[in-house]
């Protein structure tokens, strides 16, 4: 299944441009390629290794404001400042991990909200480093020199890059370490009564998905030009969440499919603006309340029932 | 004591009581239906929002705010029946999703029905300050506390003296029991959830005179009442009222004598110090799995 | 010995659970543990295997002390175990549950599962003929590919202690594993216990079936309010005044 949804996937990527017809649907694309890689890793926390995290949008700006700074202000090439404020993060993230992942439920939520929060108002803040709310410039990403501009490019290198992660995503999925993850959202107990260290294996899915949420951000900060906190906001949390929850916990194509379908959705509600929220908020609950596993796994359901229907 | 300090310590019982306010809804809805309700700051934006409208259309300030606090109660009965009943066996990430949307939807009307402008309710008593050893003091504010104090005691007699009261505890300490002993489970959700929305609004009714009201003004007040709930042990009143006082108190103190610009950030900083030393909350419950 | 255990006690909120309660488990034998309810049979499982630190005293598995080890370090020193209360990871399938099982015995590390080199290939395809093997060993193997949610009760009782015994433990604590069955059930269980014995598992079981108990153990402890009232083999057990008396109560003339 995995196999062929991944070639199906690369399918996809290849032969969109074919339906692109300006730089505003490239962008669209960039723009839900970025998100699905935040969400992969994302849902490699929740949807398998079974933690929640409402604080994801702090890695994100993090991994961005990271690279931007590094590159505009200390005069980093990109690529390397874009690895280390990755690897910074990562770090980040190993270090608070630890105290934090000992909560559960409820409390780990409001902890990692809690994160969210502070990241957020640090960053429109400090607006000597930061440029504060209205945000700061971020020099293009250059590979030896060779400057990347423009959407059709851009559109290779994001591509590129989500069908790695889609790759590694799998990869790991179905390895040991895999299913070590999906035994401690099963049971944690059992799980360590099979030897599997909870708080060890907790902390690499946090890490592993802040890593993807920074690597995506400074790629975001360096095709966008320009960052802002409020890619850090509470709000830009939660639509990751939803964006996860809605295509299918425990699914990477879910992940991909709910970041494809939340971040296209409000472009043809732009005519809706004012309406924007309410559907929004309409779109979660209803598929929360009708489609609790998420939009893959209930096709998926859906499609193995009717094939076993008898004829 | 230095006037300043009263300054401080005057501005954050105040803000205290509010945030004790919503953590208690918090604690009411999560007692009895083990749901998070992230909508609960919409309730204190209703309240808010409403009586501003209503007093706009020429009601005196009582009735406004009484007309407000049954709007939001019937959100609250709504909210319950349309949103939680029917994922009741969700999962804690699902539910959690589902009240955020509702929070953001009930966000995304109120621009719609009102307007994204900031309003304002008159001041109960007037606004002439009263001074107490060199700090000023606005008569809302005593409104505030006083509210505060009495909501709390009528909370008090109605969970320990009147048999609704009583049911809901029943409920929130063992639910199946209760069921057996021919309490209705649907209408306690109900009633928690109408009552969780009434304390919200009367919050916001509470505050609006000294800090306004907007559409948005509850996304940070249900955050914040959400961490007073956690601070003071998810599930006890008690602790909500201490969670949200000491919570007000930091905040007050935090950007008086800190800094202001990171005034929203103190209170989270102080949750995330708590949950990291106290996992339970200040006086939440240590539960043991049963394997 | 294989197991020794010394003086545990455990108390909750000031009731003590368990007290003063020594335990020898012999190498290859099927030591059960047997009670009324409340005596402490799982809270000394639970200490067993790590998940509830003892007040007092300590434990030993072939002569090196685990007391105050957590769970998944009591595992990994070779005690496999399966729950009262269905601990199956559901979000998974039976196979998936057995191949979880073999954690210990599979060096996986981050950045080979990343990749999938193809070491790691070669390795997964052994580890599903394991499991499989082991699903045949307890009679699960027609619902190796079906989501564990699916499997009934007597399956899924089957189906931890596949995923225990892909632990390849050298103790195995089995907690009521009959419970819940029908007699042809436990029947199986029965024979299942001593195909365990036989692959060279030292087993201990707690367990309510006295017939069961009887027939597959070489030892038997009885248990009550956390301390031990009688322990020898199973025949002197069962004529026990005081085992009798605690179990059934006072004859009534």
């Amino acid at each position: 299944m995995s196999r062929k949804g991944f070639i199906a996937l690369a399918l996809a990527v290849a032969l969109l441009p074919l339906a692109l017809t300006n730089n505003y649907t490239y962008d669209v694309a960039i723009l839900v390629g970025l998100n699905a890689i935040v969400c992969i890793g994302l849902n490699l926390l929740i949807g398998y290794a079974g933690q929640i995290s409402l604080g994801h949008a702090g890695f994100f700006g993090l991994g961005a404001y990271g690279s931007a700074i590094l590159a505009a202000r200390y005069g980093w090439p990109p690529l390397a400042a874009l690895a280390s404020a990755t690897v910074a993060v990562s770090i980040i993230a190993w270090i608070i991990g630890k105290p934090v992942l000992r909560l559960k439920g409820h409390y780990l939520a409001m902890a990692t909200l809690g994160l969210g929060i502070i990241v957020s108002v640090v960053l429109a803040t400090e607006d000597r480093i930061t440029g504060g709310p209205d945000g700061m410039a971020v020099p293009p990403l250059s590979i030896a020199g060779f400057v990347i501009q423009g959407e059709k490019l851009w559109y290779w290198i994001v591509a590129a890059v989500l069908l790695g992660t889609v790759w590694l995503a799998l990869n790991l999925i179905d390895s040991p370490r895999g299913r070590a993850w999906r035994a401690l959202h099963g049971s944690e107990v059992a799980a360590g009564a099979i030897g599997i260290d909870p708080a060890r294996h907790k902390l690499a899915a946090f890490v592993l998905s802040a890593a993807l949420a920074a690597g995506a951000g400074a790629l975001t900060a360096h095709y966008s030009g320009f960052i802002t906190p409020s890619k850090a906001s509470f709000l830009h949390s939660i639509e990751l969440v939803t964006m996860v929850v809605f295509g299918g916990m425990a699914s990477t194509f879910g992940a991909v499919v709910g970041a494809a379908i939340l971040t296209t959705l409000p472009q043809f509600l732009t005519v809706f603006k004012e309406y924007e929220m309410v559907l929004l908020g309409a779109v979660m609950m209803l598929t929360m309340i009708f489609m609790p596993q998420g939009l893959v796994p209930t096709l998926e359901k859906a499609l193995a029932a009717a094939r076993r229907k008898p004829r | 004591m230095s006037a300043q300090l009263v300054q401080f310590l005057l501005a954050g019982l105040t803000l205290g009581a509010i945030y004790a306010l919503v953590a208690l809804g918090f604690a009411i809805i999560y007692n009895a239906s083990h749901v998070i309700n992230f909508a609960q700051g919409e309730f204190v934006m209703i309240g808010g929002m409403a009586a501003a409208a209503f007093v706009d259309t020429g009601l005196p300030l009582p009735l406004a705010a009484a007309a407000a606090i049954a709007c939001a109660t019937l959100v609250g009965f709504l909210l319950e029946k349309l949103a939680v009943e029917p994922a009741r066996n969700a999962s804690v990430v699902t539910l959690i999703i589902i009240t955020i949307g509702a929070s953001i939807l009930l966000r995304g009307l109120a621009s719609l029905v009102w307007d994204k402008k900031i309003h304002a309710l008159p001041a109960f008593s007037g606004e002439a300050p009263i001074s107490i050893g060199g700090a000023t003091l606005l008569p809302q504010t005593l409104w505030v506390l006083g509210a505060t104090v009495l909501t709390v005691v009528a909370l008090w007699w109605f969970f320990n003296r009147t048999l609704t009261g009583k049911a809901i505890l029943a409920v929130s300490h063992n639910r199946l029991a209760a069921q057996l002993m021919g309490i209705s489970v649907r209408r306690v959700l109900l009633v928690s959830f109408g009552l969780s929305a009434a304390l919200g609004a009367l919050a916001g009714i509470l505050i609006a005179p000294i800090s306004f009201t907007s559409w948005d003004i509850g996304v940070m007040l249900g955050l914040k009442g959400f961490a007073a709930a956690i601070l003071g042990g998810l599930g006890s009143g008690p602790g909500a009222i201490a969670g949200g006082l000491a919570l007000g108190l930091i905040e007050a103190l935090g950007a008086g004598y800190l800094s202001s610009a990171y005034k929203d950030v103190f209170a989270f900083v102080i949750i995330l110090g708590a949950l990291v030393f106290l996992p339970n909350g200040l006086a939440g419950r240590r539960t043991t799995e049963r394997v | 010995m294989l197991l020794r255990a010394a003086n545990l006690d455990k108390s909750f909120g000031g009731v003590a659970a368990v007290q003063a309660l020594e335990l020898a488990v012999a190498p290859g034998t099927v030591h059960s543990i047997i009670g009324p309810n409340g005596a402490g049979k799982t809270t000394l499982l639970n200490m067993l295997s790590g998940i509830y630190r003892p007040d007092a005293g300590s434990i030993f598995l072939e002569g090196r002390e685990l007391t105050g080890l957590a769970p998944h370090e009591f595992a990994a020193a070779g005690i496999g175990r399966t729950f009262q209360n269905l601990q199956i990871f559901f979000n998974m399938s039976a196979l998936e549950n057995v191949m979880a099982g073999r954690w210990l015995h599979e060096a996986c590390g981050l950045a080979a599962a990343l990749l999938r080199l193809p070491a790691l290939s070669r390795a997964e395809h052994r580890a599903r003929a394991e499991a499989e093997e082991l699903l045949q060993f307890v009679g699960l193997e027609r619902w190796a590919q079906a989501p564990s949610d699916g499997l009934p009760y007597g399956a899924l009782k089957r189906l931890e202690i596949a995923r225990a015994l892909a632990t390849r433990p050298k103790l195995l604590l089995l907690d009521e594993p009959a419970a819940g069955l029908n007699p042809t059930e436990t029947r199986e269980i029965d024979q299942l216990i001593r195909r365990i014995a036989e692959r060279g598992i030292t087993v201990v079981l707690v367990e309510h079936n006295m017939k069961l108990v009887m027939e597959v153990s070489q030892r038997v402890l009885v248990l009550d309010q956390g301390r031990r009232l009688a322990e020898g083999d199973p025949e002197s057990v069962s004529r026990d005044p005081q085992v009798i008396e605690a179990y059934l109560g006072v004859e009534a003339c």
